[in-house]
């Protein structure tokens, strides 16, 4: 396998474990980082990439313990992650966007989800991967995939619906 | 889609039980705009959803930096014991040198002193000829 085969095969879902990467991670410029390891150990071990049926589960599998590991490690060593460079980035996400502040506040209630029902929600809800690769990737069973899927979307639900009655904003 | 139909699937979504498929049709009627009032959340959660599948990784993604980065540090180690060998090579030398030097200064200081201490005697020595010159003129 070449490089240009090899990027052939991991470049379409690089977005993906992106995404996935800085919902876990929180920071932009963590998820970039974790991004570009995350490709370079995919790089490494493409001699077994051959052998893996679907390399994108398997590369999103990497990606979610990877950023456990980050996390731990930042645990670890005291770091607490902030949520400072989202606004300032996206800025084409905000111009789409009618309702700014509400979907802004969706970002902080997903933020503060457990992180495996972080995981599955960006993974079903944003990139709408099939039930069977998401028990692949996590690892679980698909009751509890959907156990924790449907909690998530109700907490955030029921935590809009809060906000909106209080008119917190 | 009616309003009717919509319901019955956000139900069916809040309890994880849509497929993909019903998952597309809820996302383009809470994205299309025209949302009932009682649904408003859900157009927040799927306006969010659709938005942060448009980030993109925009840089581009290196596979070899790392490996070069590797190498250099092979040769970088390879280069500094070569750089250690040669100056301890040429401090062994310089040691010498300096040690030799030290040597050829205490032999010629120790020589120095001799020819000073020498010198003294021969001057006594030629005082005492002076002497006994006078001492034989005067016996004579």
């Amino acid at each position: 396998m070449n490089q240009s085969d090899f990027l052939k095969v991991v470049l379409p879902f690089k977005d993906k474990v992106f995404r996935l990467a800085k919902r876990l991670l929180v920071s932009t410029e963590e998820a970039e980082d974790a991004t570009q390891e995350l490709f370079f150990k995919l790089w490494k071990s493409k001699e077994k990439i051959a052998d893996y049926k679907n390399v994108e589960a398997f590369a999103m599998t990497m990606t979610k313990n990877y950023c456990y590991d980050r996390l731990k490690s930042k645990q670890a060593s005291n770091l607490t992650l902030v949520h400072s460079n989202y606004k300032e980035k996206d800025t084409s996400l905000d111009k789409k966007i009618e309702h700014r502040d509400s979907v802004n506040q969706v970002h902080q209630l997903i933020e503060d989800l457990p992180e495996q029902q972080k995981i599955i929600i960006q993974l079903r809800d944003v990139e709408q991967y099939d039930f069977d690769e998401i028990c692949k990737m996590v690892d679980m069973k698909p009751t509890a995939v959907r156990v924790a899927l449907s909690r998530a979307r109700k907490t955030i639900r029921e935590a809009l619906i809060k906000q909106h009655n209080y008119g917190v904003s | 889609m009616e309003l009717a139909n919509i319901e019955i699937l956000v139900e069916k979504y809040e309890k994880a039980e849509t497929s993909l498929q019903e998952e597309t049709t809820l996302r383009n009627y809470f994205t299309g705009g025209n949302v009932a009032p009682h649904l408003q959340e859900y157009e927040f959660m799927f306006n969010y959803f659709a938005a942060n599948k448009d980030e993109t990784y925009t840089k581009t993604i290196q596979l070899e930096p790392k490996k070069s980065k590797k190498r250099n540090l092979k040769w970088l180690s390879v280069a500094a014991s070569v750089v250690l060998l040669f100056s301890v090579f040429i401090g062994k030398q310089e040691y010498n040198k300096y040690q030799a030097q030290k040597q050829f200064d205490q032999i010629s200081k120790g020589l120095r002193l001799l020819s000073s201490n020498l010198q003294k005697g021969e001057k006594a020595v030629a005082t005492l000829h002076t002497y006994e010159n006078t001492v034989k003129k005067i016996l004579k």
